[in-house]
């Protein structure tokens, strides 16, 4: 596959980690923050950890939208579904993840009409093709997933389509990076970029966690490759006392971003006050609403939402997890009560959730397993 | 929020210059091309598809460019070492330094 | 021998889609309810076919129920998955084939000429895989209680000389061997719903894996530890099962696990991993050091066999669990399907 094998060659891998290993300072512990879920889950599905020495460490974010989505907002898309004309259409990311009677897979297995699409446009192509039913989207996404909500609620519009809306769960990246540094537990040495998000936000909003904060950033991409030249870079920037924002995923990034994909945004969202993220508890301007110019489409605005709030069981420590103060083992929790079978909180269900990507391919491993498979 | 994979354009839609067909090894799929109408992709350009919308035109051009800092990893350092051990700081060779273009 | 009083495990409250998957929550309905009250206290491991020694001989006996959506894809249909998949469960515990019964439940209002493409399907299946339908049953029920058609059957066959499946006969040191590349079936049904929008090249591999088996069984005899056909829950779900019965680990060499193009495409695109994708036309042997060379090359020189690899070997650790090497040196576990494959977009 181009412009994806070439960033898994075993031979260029070796060369980066040797490179890896001979920046680290063995005098320091480097802690280094990947936000987004999808490099967790890169991180552990390619096996980078046992490529790395003991003293670079990797903390997970919380850039994981299905993780951070409070069980009450899956009650309520749910809730509002209900009715026997609906469609209920989501990621298949979605299906899984319990809400307080059920997740989406199990409703549907008690006969709501829930449908599994890849795209927004497919929620919106069987709003086309079932005009007797009322398609409900449950949008999730950070900045990289909005702007296809945004243009399909453009094209919704100007189709006139009627029997469509979207539950718009929309967040964004920077307040939940202000969350994780202002927050008291954690001391963090650098980051690890969202890159797909920068396709659309460019590379400029991470400024002031350089500037500001004094921690480098490098907006990453996602093969092996990419995720270890970014390290390398972070570690130069650590040696050489810098604090910069770099682009490692420049074939991809462009530094100003998408100005049509935020012209999309902004056309049809708007911030709302506050939003509550699970674990993290209520952030100001921080997940995105629908605009009132496109009310007919916002399932929030045409129909009736009941609103609930659900509190996570006390045991589960979703939230330092979330914010990295935590490791997924050290939760109570893990892999007892909570598993991905029956998981007690989303970080266990999403298959970008630290907790789920570390049961499932990491906490069996053997100890020797890095010693022995070193190259 | 980042499953987003690299894939060719292969057509435009006849009926609605938004859409292309574009292929990811064999697998074919209509894309919403709507994200990048400012520049928009032309067949056999490759783009960056995330829930059925090209969100990124990919640059062969920084790919390759890429490639070029990994593999010259370490052979720079390599190179010093050699230098110093001739005593030739003040003459580096020609392309000293590429390897570190950010 | 089952006691009335026999308790089962299975706590859940309802049957889900995911119980017949073949991943984890099929085995605790398997484990859980029907082996404590129809198998008696302890059952052993669960195999694709029984044993029975009737008078001396000893036959395998299969059982296997068919639904699929569509009825009809790329490369095949329900009618001949029923044929091939009953063949190949007695395949690959050893056993010819020799003769199937079939029952159909059909629902009300299902076209005639589509039952008649899907028996048409089997009988042809049948004669390729040389095995005999020997008879069947018919139920009709309402519109709406089937989706237009469900095929079970049980088989029969005859065990080979020279092999004895155990997990228990499984040692560190014996190797992994795979008949072909993985996920065609899986991804083709996938494609073939529609829901994605995605096209592809494919079709679904569907065949009788018999003509290697016994091909196999011949080059290494009683090197042959251990066989199953990784259908649903794919290659992972297949392996897990054997490491939890035999107690060792499994560490497959990523690099050596043939697939195709195309299937690999897709999986990436939807997030899947390609060793969950159920399979029909392949089969998994673990083979004996001594003999795995063999063995390899045997299978590549029977038709049908070409792209068979040898992908991985058996260990002490991790213990009971499948770990999945990469060339760098990376590595990760993978485990059991815990529901179906979902598409991912995160």
């Amino acid at each position: 596959m181009k412009y994806v094998d070439e960033f898994r060659s075993p031979e260029l891998i070796s060369k980066a980690g040797e490179e890896i290993r001979k920046l680290a300072d063995p005098k320091q512990h480097y802690r280094i923050m990947e936000v987004c879920g999808g490099h967790t889950h890169a991180i552990y599905r390619f096996g980078l950890k046992d490529l790395l020495p003991e003293n670079v460490e990797l903390i997970h974010g919380p850039g994981c939208p299905v993780c951070v989505l409070p069980m009450g907002r899956i009650d309520d898309g749910l809730a509002l579904a209900a009715e026997p004309n609906f469609i209920f259409a989501a990621f298949g990311d979605m299906m899984r993840v319990p809400g307080t009677h059920g997740s989406p897979l199990e409703y549907k297995a008690r006969g709501m009409d829930v449908r599994i699409v890849y795209s927004p446009s497919d929620a919106l192509k069987l709003a086309r093709n079932n005009p007797e039913k009322h398609v409900m989207f449950f949008a999730i996404g950070f900045e990289t997933t909005a702007p296809s909500t945004a243009l399909t609620l453009v094209r919704a519009k100007a189709e006139g389509l009627r029997n469509f809306s979207v539950f718009c769960n929309h967040v964004t990246i920077i307040p939940a990076i202000r969350a994780i540094l202002d927050s008291p537990d954690m001391r963090l040495d650098g980051f690890v970029g969202p890159g797909h998000v920068s396709t659309v936000i460019g590379c400029r909003p991470y400024d002031w966690i350089a500037k500001d904060e004094g921690k480098p950033v490098v907006v990453s991409g996602f093969e092996p490759l990419d995720i270890l030249q970014s390290i390398v870079m972070l570690l130069r920037q650590l040696r050489n006392g810098e604090a910069k924002v770099e682009n490692q995923y420049k074939r991809v990034v462009p530094w100003e971003g998408n100005s049509a994909a935020l012209r999309a945004m902004a056309e049809v969202f708007e911030l709302r006050p506050y939003f509550e993220w699970r674990g993290l508890g209520f952030i100001s301007q921080s997940a995105l609403k629908i605009r009132a110019s496109y009310a007919e489409w916002d399932s929030e605005q045409r129909f009736i939402v009941p609103g609930v709030r659900v509190t996570d069981p006390k045991a589960a420590q979703c939230g330092e997890v979330l914010k990295g103060v935590l490791k997924p083992a050290q939760c109570k929790l893990f892999g007892r009560e909570c598993t991905p079978e029956q998981p007690v909180g989303a970080l266990m269900v999403s298959s970008e959730g630290s907790c789920a990507a570390y049961y499932n391919y990491e906490h069996r491993k053997p100890v020797t397993i890095a010693s022995s498979m070193a190259v | 929020m980042c499953l987003a994979i690299p894939g060719k354009i292969v057509e435009l839609d006849a009926e609605n210059a938004n859409l292309a067909l574009v292929d990811v090894v064999g697998v074919r799929r209509k894309v919403d091309l709507g994200l990048l109408q400012d520049a928009p992709p032309v067949p056999g350009d490759w783009v960056l598809i995330h829930v059925g919308f090209a969100m990124s035109k990919i640059s062969e051009a920084d790919a390759a460019d890429q490639m070029r800092t990994l593999t010259m990893l370490g052979e720079t350092a390599a190179a010093m070492e050699e230098v110093r051990g001739y005593g030739l700081e003040e003459d580096p060779p020609e392309d000293y330094g590429k390897g570190w273009k950010q | 021998m089952a006691t009335p009083a026999a308790k089962i495990r299975f706590r859940e409250p309802q049957i889900e889609m995911a119980h017949g998957a073949g991943g984890k929550a099929s085995r605790r309905l398997v484990e859980g309810l029907f082996a404590p009250l129809l198998f008696g206290a302890s059952p052993g491991p669960l195999g694709d076919a029984a044993h029975i020694q009737i008078n001396g001989t000893r036959i395998a006996m299969t059982t296997d129920s068919f639904v699929v959506k569509p009825l009809r894809f790329p490369g095949g249909s329900i009618g001949e998955l029923a044929i091939n998949g009953t063949v190949n469960d007695l395949a690959v515990s050893g056993a010819r084939a020799e003769a199937i019964v079939v029952t159909f439940v059909l629902e009300a209002g299902l076209p005639t000429e589509i039952l008649e493409a899907e028996v048409r399907a089997m009988g042809e299946a049948a004669e390729k895989a040389g095995v005999r339908i020997a008879g069947g049953d018919t139920k009709v029920v309402e519109h709406g209680a089937a989706d237009k058609m469900y095929i079970s059957t049980t088989g029969i066959g005859r065990l080979l000389t020279g092999v004895e499946i155990s997990p228990q006969s499984v040692q560190n040191g014996d190797k992994v061997l795979l008949s072909g590349p993985i996920g065609d079936h899986g991804i083709t049904i996938l494609l073939a719903r529609g829901d994605l929008d995605l096209e592809a090249d494919l079709r679904s591999d569907t065949r009788s894996v018999f003509p290697l088996v016994d091909k196999l069984v011949q080059a290494a005899g009683a090197g042959v530890r251990w066989m199953r056909d990784p259908t649903r829950g794919g290659v992972a779900t297949s392996l897990n099962e054997l490491a939890r019965d035999c107690g060792h680990g499994i560490v497959l060499f990523e690099e050596k696990i043939p697939i195709r193009d195309s299937v690999r495409g897709a999986c990436e695109l939807l997030g899947l991993d390609p060793l969950h994708i159920a399979n029909e036309g392949q089969f998994l042997a673990i083979v004996s050091s001594e003999h795995a060379e063999r063995a390899l090359e045997t299978l590549r020189a029977t038709p049908g066999g070409e792209e068979a690899a040898l992908i991985g070997e058996v260990r002490e650790q991790p213990a009971s669990c499948v770990l999945v090497t990469a060339l760098y040196g990376g590595s990760r576990i993978v485990d059991m399907l815990v529901g179906d494959p979902l598409p991912r977009i995160c």
